[in-house]
C-alpha cells in the first residue's frame, strides 16, 4: 500500500546521510513481530486536531509501520465510529463521543497492564481528580467514560478497573475569545456573551453538545439559574436555557453561529464578532494575522474536553500489537511536545517534558514569561519573548475546569430544541 | 430500450426513495436506527410549530429567488436572443454567461462573504462615498445575503431554458406582431412571454427545485442564523437521527413534487416542447 506517510519517509531516509538512517534503525522500539510489523497499516479517523500527518510520518519512523489519518469533524467522527466499525482500526475520539459509541460494542476495551506510562497519565483521567483536592467538574468528566468492567464490556464504571475504553491524548480548557482592541475594556465573566452592549458582534457555536455547554455557563454567571449538572440537563433546564438565548437572538444579540474552526477565525479576525465561543488554536490562527485577540479567563471557570484514542473491536493479532505500540510510543512523549507546542496538553506531560526546551515548557505549561520566542512545531512565531499564555499555568487552567463537554440523557430532546433555536 | 433503462432507474432513483420512506417510520435511539412502524417521526414533524416555520421559510426563498431570477433571467435572454444580430456574438455571449460557473458555486458563494461584511467592500466603499455614517449591518448573515447568492448562483438556470425556447420563435410572428399595429411591449406581453412558457417553466422548475433542497447557501450566507428545510435534515443526519430526517426528506419531496405537479398544470412542457 502506497500511504503518503510512506513516501515521505521514503524521500526523508534518501535525503538524510547513511548515519542518520543507522542511528533511526538503532531507535529502542520494541520488535514484537521483527519484520513483519512493517507491513502493518492502521487506519485511524478522527477529528483534526490530532490527525496530523506529522505523527503519521514519525510512527514510521520510529516504529517501522504505516498509520494512515482521515480527519473529520466531530458529527461524522461520532456517525462512523458507530455505524461503520470496520472501517477504522484505531478511533480518536472526544470523551463525550465515546459515551455514546461504546455502548455499540464497536471498539474494545484496553488492557491497562499493557500501558507502559499508564501511571504517569494525569489523575483528570484516571481518578478523576487532577490533584487530590480537585473538585470533580460537572458534564461527561473523562474518567466516568474511561473504564468498563472486562475486556468485552460494554458498560462504564467508575473505578480504575484495569480496563479503558479510551487511552487519552490531548485535552484542553475552553472559554470565550475576544478582540480586546474593539472591546476596550476587561471582561471577567460568562454573562458578557450576551451583555447588550455587544448586540450583533456576539457568536456562539452551532454544534448543539457543546454549545449548550457554553449557554449554561452564561446562564449560571448570569445569575438566572444554577444547574444541579449542566452535563445532564432536564427538559425543563433545557427549556430555560434555550429560552434565554431565544430571546438574544430575536434581539439580534448575534451576527452570525459557526460550525467549523476557519468559521470562527473569519468572524473574529474580520471583527464582524468581537465576543464567542472559541477553540484555542483559533485564537493563535487570528493571532497570527497581527489581529488582537485573547483567550480570556473567566471567574466561572472553564469548559473543558479531552480526545483519547479507542481501538477498533476487530483489531486483533499483529495489528492489535502494533496498536498497543502505537499506544505506548504515543504517551512517551513526542506527541506530546508536538501537541502542547501548539497550546494542547498531553495526558502524560511528564514525559512531553524531554520533547520541549526549557522554555517552551515555561511557557505553555507552567504559565510563565516566554524568555524567547514560542514557535509552534512548524517553525511559526506563535508569541514574542516576554508573553505570558493566558489563563497560567498547566494546574491553574486545568483545575478551574467548572464542566465538561458532554451528553446529556435528555439529548434528542436538547437536539430538537437546538433546531428550534437555529430556526427562531 | 426500456429494460436498461428501467433498472437503471429502479435501481438509483426508486430504490433510494423507497428505501427513504421506509426508514422514516423506523425508530432512533442515541447512536442506532432499529426497524418498527412508528409515526413518532411525523407526528413530530407536524406537531413541531418550528416545521411550519421552516417550510414557510424555504417557500419564501423560493418565491423571492424565483422572483428575482425570472425578470433576470428573461431580460438576459431576451436580450440574446433578439437584440444580438449575428450568432456569432450570440453564442459568445452566452459562453460569457457561463463563465462563472467554471468554478464552485462553494467559491461563488462564499466570495460574497467579504465583500458584504461590517468592514467589507460594500460597507467601505458606501462610507467613503458618504452614503452611510456607519457600516450597514444587514448586508451579510441576513435574509438578503441568503436571497442575493441564490440568485447569484441560479439565474443561469432561468437564463438557458429561456434563451433555448426564444431562439425557436419563429422571427415572422414578431414581424407579423409589428405589422398589427402592436407597440413593443405588447409583442412582449401578447407574443414573446406565452411563446417563451415552457422555457420558464423549466427554469422554474430547476431554480424552485435547487433552492427548496439547498442547506449550504443557507447556512454560509446567514452565519446558521436562518433555517430551511435542507438545514433541519443536514442537522438531524449529523446527530445519527436518520428517521427523523427521511420523515422531513419525504414530507419535502412530496411538497416539490406538489408544486411542479401544480406548475405542469400551466404549461404542457411534453406538447411545446
Amino acid at each position: 500500500m502506497t500511504t503518503i506517510p510512506k513516501i515521505r519517509y521514503s524521500r526523508r531516509s534518501v535525503l538524510k546521510t547513511g548515519g542518520a538512517a543507522v542511528a533511526a534503525a538503532a531507535l529502542p522500539a520494541p520488535m514484537v513481530w521483527g519484520q513483519a510489523i512493517k507491513d502493518v497499516t492502521l487506519r485511524q479517523f478522527g477529528t483534526g486536531v490530532s490527525n496530523l500527518n506529522e505523527v503519521a510520518s514519525k510512527v514510521k519512523e520510529d516504529l517501522g509501520f504505516s498509520l494512515e489519518m482521515t480527519a473529520l469533524d466531530s458529527d461524522s467522527v461520532t456517525q462512523r465510529a458507530a455505524t461503520q466499525p470496520d472501517s477504522f482500526d484505531i478511533a480518536d475520539i472526544e470523551y463525550w463521543i465515546c459515551k455514546k459509541v461504546w455502548p455499540t460494542g464497536n471498539l474494545q476495551a484496553m488492557d491497562t497492564s499493557k500501558i507502559e506510562n499508564y501511571d504517569k497519565i494525569v489523575g483528570t483521567f484516571r481518578s478523576g481528580k487532577l490533584t487530590p483536592e480537585s473538585v470533580i467538574a460537572q458534564g461527561t468528566a473523562p474518567h466516568t467514560v474511561g473504564f468498563t468492567s472486562g475486556a468485552n464490556g460494554t458498560d462504564f464504571v467508575q473505578e480504575e478497573s484495569g480496563w479503558m475504553t479510551l487511552i487519552p491524548t490531548i485535552y484542553n480548557a475552553d472559554t470565550l475569545g475576544i478582540r480586546p482592541d474593539l472591546i476596550g475594556r476587561p471582561i471577567s465573566n460568562w454573562s458578557e456573551l450576551l451583555n447588550p452592549e455587544f448586540k450583533g458582534k456576539a457568536s456562539i457555536l452551532d454544534i448543539s453538545s457543546i454549545g449548550i455547554m457554553d449557554m449554561a455557563m452564561v446562564v449560571e454567571s448570569m445569575g438566572e439559574y444554577k444547574y444541579p449538572d449542566k452535563g445532564n440537563m432536564t427538559k425543563e433546564e433545557i427549556d430555560l436555557t434555550l429560552g434565554i438565548f431565544t430571546e438574544a437572538k430575536k434581539n439580534g444579540q448575534f451576527r452570525a453561529f459557526w460550525k467549523s474552526f476557519d468559521e470562527s477565525v473569519n468572524l473574529m479576525a474580520s471583527g464582524e464578532v468581537v465576543i464567542q465561543s472559541m477553540w484555542s488554536p483559533a485564537i493563535t490562527a487570528v493571532r497570527s494575522q497581527g489581529i488582537p485577540c485573547v483567550y480570556q479567563p473567566l471567574e466561572e471557570g472553564y469548559r473543558s474536553w479531552g480526545g483519547g484514542i479507542g481501538l477498533s473491536a476487530s483489531l486483533s493479532g499483529i495489528e492489535l500489537d502494533a496498536a498497543y505500540e502505537y499506544i505506548n510510543w504515543y504517551l512517551s512523549g513526542w506527541v506530546g511536545g508536538f501537541l502542547m507546542r501548539q497550546g494542547y496538553y498531553s495526558a502524560v506531560p511528564e514525559t512531553s517534558k524531554n520533547f520541549m526546551t526549557e522554555d517552551e515548557w515555561g511557557f505553555w505549561f507552567e504559565g510563565k514569561e516566554a524568555k524567547g520566542d514560542i514557535t509552534n512545531p512548524f517553525g511559526d512565531v506563535m508569541e514574542k519573548a516576554g508573553a505570558v499564555r493566558d489563563g497560567g499555568s498547566f494546574y491553574d487552567r486545568m483545575g478551574a475546569v467548572a464542566c465538561w463537554n458532554a451528553v446529556m440523557d435528555e439529548n434528542q430532546y436538547m437536539v430538537r430544541k437546538w433546531n428550534e433555536f437555529i430556526a427562531a | 430500450m426500456a429494460g436498461p433503462l428501467a433498472l437503471v432507474l429502479g435501481v438509483f432513483l426508486v430504490a433510494p426513495v423507497v428505501m427513504i420512506c421506509v426508514v422514516s417510520f423506523w425508530g432512533a435511539t442515541e447512536w442506532s436506527i432499529y426497524p418498527a412502524f412508528l409515526f413518532d417521526n411525523y407526528a413530530f414533524l407536524f406537531s413541531s410549530e418550528v416545521t411550519y416555520r421552516v417550510f414557510l421559510n424555504t417557500f419564501k426563498y423560493a418565491a423571492i429567488t424565483w422572483a428575482f431570477t425570472f425578470v433576470i433571467g428573461f431580460t438576459v435572454a431576451y436580450f440574446l436572443a433578439f437584440h444580438v444580430r449575428s450568432l456569432t456574438w450570440q453564442i459568445a455571449l452566452f459562453l460569457l454567461c457561463t463563465i462563472p460557473f467554471w468554478t464552485s458555486n462553494i467559491i461563488r458563494m462564499i466570495s460574497w462573504i467579504p465583500f458584504l461584511g461590517r468592514n467589507g467592500l460594500a460597507n467601505s466603499t458606501l462610507m467613503s462615498w458618504g452614503v452611510i455614517d456607519e457600516p450597514v449591518e444587514w448586508l451579510l448573515f441576513s435574509d438578503f445575503s441568503v436571497i442575493l447568492a441564490f440568485v447569484h448562483l441560479y439565474t443561469l438556470f432561468m437564463v438557458v431554458p429561456i434563451f433555448n425556447t426564444m431562439m425557436r420563435i419563429d422571427k415572422s410572428l414578431i414581424e407579423a406582431a409589428s405589422d398589427a399595429g402592436a407597440s413593443g411591449w405588447q409583442t412582449l406581453w401578447f407574443v414573446v412571454l406565452p411563446l417563451t412558457k415552457p422555457g420558464i417553466m423549466i427554469g422554474t422548475i430547476f431554480v424552485v427545485a435547487l433552492v427548496m433542497g439547498d442547506f449550504i447557501t443557507v447556512r454560509f450566507m446567514s452565519g446558521s442564523q436562518s433555517a430551511n428545510v435542507g438545514r433541519m435534515i443536514q442537522n438531524d443526519i449529523a446527530l445519527l437521527q436518520y428517521p427523523s430526517a427521511s420523515a422531513t426528506a419525504v414530507v419535502l419531496l412530496c411538497t416539490v413534487l406538489l408544486l411542479i405537479g401544480i406548475l405542469l398544470r400551466f404549461v404542457d412542457i411534453r406538447r411545446e416542447l
